[in-house]
């Protein structure tokens, strides 16, 4: 069973009748994705794509036993949907909408720590391209078609960067496990560690690719867990080698501010956990495969 | 977004803070009545720019009449200032703040900032004021003491009083130092800041308290709910094509080099740029048109991208994802009838419909370059300078 989410996964949309919802919940079905419904608060009881509308998130829960949801609702509301899906049971949301405030994201974090780690939902995002697991189930806005199914597992903050990856891979004839989209925000549900982690206990993923950029302390968290913790093979690549220090780079957490957050230091730090780096981002396929040989 | 120091002075107040008498001022004339408005004998003229590190720059002067205020109010107006921050071009100087001299005993550091590592508001503060604190990091570090806030209570008191007590404060001057740094912990999570810095927090010869020089900064994805803070956004501090960029809801960053580049994504842009840089050239700008890269996002980048004079060379990168190549490089067709380039044109597309996409540039005449991967188009690029 693939990491986070598989086929049968029940996926409500919440924010469902709005323009982005019912445009990206189309493409999820079409994928094959089992969305079993959705929320707009106030238009309880309608039908919207065949699938049954809830006010609230409870009301989905409870009537079609979803365990995962995903977020289409504008900024200033993202984090009482958050929260909502987190208290009505969801098991995974991810968080797509970029533009959240930071202080919005604080709360949330804090809000989730009322619940035991059995019970607590995995929040991925904001700002991000969601998870797909190939040939199985998407939760996310990526094009599917670009992700070959097989035994690779992702980890991008960027969307686009990350479907560059998957498209490199394709064309090398490599096939991915499960790609997850972690965001660009400072401050966001799952950190490369909490996923890197996941994947190690995937039996399905046999090596990770981690696609990181300049900013936050996550990229060496994560290469530090993996050389205390992993057994299988991490490959790495951060962006932003030409970012100048103390300017944000289009995603609000593309910033270096300390000690370690530079792109060059990054990569260091990551050698030193055992990390194989991708020289520059055109050969992160070729990286990935020279891996695989080794196995 | 920053503000000026006499803003953020006028927001911690609002809290609590105790700062030096002063007025802003926008004219000679009127600075000198400002200063006698002020009182005393000696008064400080401070250039407002965004930046620190203004004093070293000339930006902050000493006086000792209010003619003397006129005089340097005069000088400094209309003046660029460049510091350590501002980059070469330095910054424009349209306002000037007017404060009453402090005599000073002892200077504090006191800053708020989000830790990422625990996803909280830190409290920094430190014995060794009037440095900034990456200098204080490297030189005094053993001075600087730390503490976290719970963002669902809030500050405590106790917080207040270990940090005032942390920095040796004298037992009866406690509980100012207290009060000071709970203002500023309430002014940050009350109005979604993302920095907020006293540097130096001053204990004066008459032992008062005082925030002698303040900077704030605000979470940009927070401004909806903010009108009064978004209203003290001044863009003539800001590069001219970021202001343009910005209002037209795309991510640019103004750089050095003579590539420009248009891109969707920001890691996919930055990747871009890492890329030029490895082919031998220098990007002339970060640009993010945003994931769906839309025909209208196309054509306001184009149009940026040729306001700046530097650019030599454009690359185009898209990765066209549930938005076909096909409808983005109708888009490029489109954006070219309206805007004119003067410079060589490299294209790559890739994703959906990527076929399509490259038959409808080649078929409309366009005169370019195409590249199929990252590194060819980089290296495309940067032969094209040539």
């Amino acid at each position: 069973m693939s990491v986070i989410i598989h086929k049968d996964t029940k996926i409500i949309i919440q924010g469902f009748t709005g323009k982005m919802g019912t445009f990206h919940a189309e493409e999820m079905i079409k994928y094959g994705s089992n969305i079993v419904g959705g929320v707009t608060p106030g238009k309880g009881g309608q039908k919207h794509l065949d699938k049954t509308v809830f006010d609230t998130v409870k009301d989905a829960v409870k009537n079609t036993g979803a365990t995962a949801s995903i977020l289409f609702v504008p900024p200033a509301f993202a984090a009482d949907s958050a929260m909502e899906a987190a208290d009505a049971g969801i098991k995974t949301c991810v968080a797509i909408v970029d533009g959240i405030p930071s202080h919005d994201m604080i709360k949330i974090k804090r809000y989730m720590r009322r619940y035991s780690r059995t019970e607590k939902m995995t929040l991925v995002g904001p700002n991000c391209a969601g998870i797909i697991s190939p040939g199985k189930s998407m939760l996310g806005i990526m094009p599917g078609h670009i992700y070959k199914e097989g035994r690779v597992g992702i980890i991008s903050r960027s969307g686009t960067l990350g479907y560059e990856a998957a498209q490199q891979l394709k064309n090398l004839d490599i096939g991915i496990s499960t790609s997850v989209g972690i965001g660009g925000d400072p401050i966001n549900g799952s950190s490369f560690r909490d996923i890197i982690e996941k994947f190690e206990t995937d039996d399905e993923t046999d090596v990770i690719l981690m696609i990181g950029e300049i900013g936050g302390p996550q990229e060496v968290a994560a290469g530090e867990f993996a050389k205390e913790n992993m057994k299988k093979p991490v490959v790495g690549y951060i962006a932003g080698l030409t970012a100048p220090k103390g300017r944000v780079m289009g995603h609000a957490g593309a910033i270096v501010s300390a000690y370690g957050e530079s792109a060059i230091e990054k990569v260091e730090i990551l050698k030193q956990c055992g990390v194989t780096i991708s020289k520059n981002p055109s050969v992160m396929g070729d990286t990935v495969k020279s891996v695989l040989e080794k196995i | 977004m920053d503000i000026h120091e006499y803003q953020a002075k006028e927001i911690l107040a609002s809290f609590g803070v105790t700062i030096p008498r002063g007025g802003i001022v926008y004219s000679p004339e009127t600075a000198e009545n400002k200063a006698r408005e002020i009182g005393g004998s000696k008064w400080v003229v401070k250039a407002q720019i965004h930046s620190g590190a203004r004093g070293k720059a000339g930006g902050v002067i000493v006086c000792n009449s209010p003619l003397e205020v006129a005089q340097a109010t005069d000088k400094l107006l209309g003046k660029k200032l460049v510091t350590n921050q501002t980059g070469p071009q330095g910054k424009i100087v349209n306002r000037i703040y007017i404060e009453e001299a402090t005599d000073i005993e002892k200077e504090l550091y006191l800053g708020l900032v989000f830790d990422r590592s625990s996803e909280s508001i830190m409290i920094v503060a430190s014995t060794e004021g009037g440095m900034s604190v990456e200098e204080i990091a490297k030189e005094k570090p053993d001075s600087i003491i730390r503490s976290k806030i719970e963002v669902a209570v809030g500050i405590q008191d106790f917080q207040s009083r270990e940090l005032a007590f942390g920095l040796g404060i004298e037992p009866e001057l406690v509980r100012r130092v207290s009060e000071t740094i709970i203002g500023c912990a309430k002014a940050f999570s009350e109005l979604d800041a993302t920095m907020v810095e006293v540097n130096p927090l001053v204990i004066s010869k008459q032992k008062q308290i005082l925030a002698l020089d303040c900077k704030m900064s605000f979470d940009n994805n927070a401004m909806f709910r903010r009108d009064k803070v978004s209203e003290l956004r001044d863009k003539t501090q800001e590069d001219e094509k970021e202001v343009y960029a910005s209002d037209r809801g795309l991510n640019y960053v103004s750089l050095d080099g003579n590539i420009g580049n248009i891109i969707n994504g920001a890691g996919l842009a930055m990747a871009s740029m890492d890329m030029i840089k490895l082919a031998g050239g220098e990007p002339a700008n970060f640009l993010d048109v945003g994931g769906g890269a839309t025909p209208e996002k196309i054509v306001k980048a184009f149009r940026l991208i040729t306001m700046d004079k530097k650019v030599k060379v454009i690359l185009v990168n898209i990765f066209a994802g549930i938005n076909r190549c096909d409808w983005v490089a109708e888009g490029i067709v489109q954006a070219l009838k309206k805007i004119e380039i003067k410079v060589p044109l490299v294209i790559r597309l890739a994703g959906t419909n990527v076929e399509k996409g490259n038959k409808i540039l080649k078929e409309s005449k366009l005169n370019y370059i195409e590249a199929s991967t990252l590194e060819e188009a980089a290296n495309k690029a940067v032969a094209a300078l040539k």
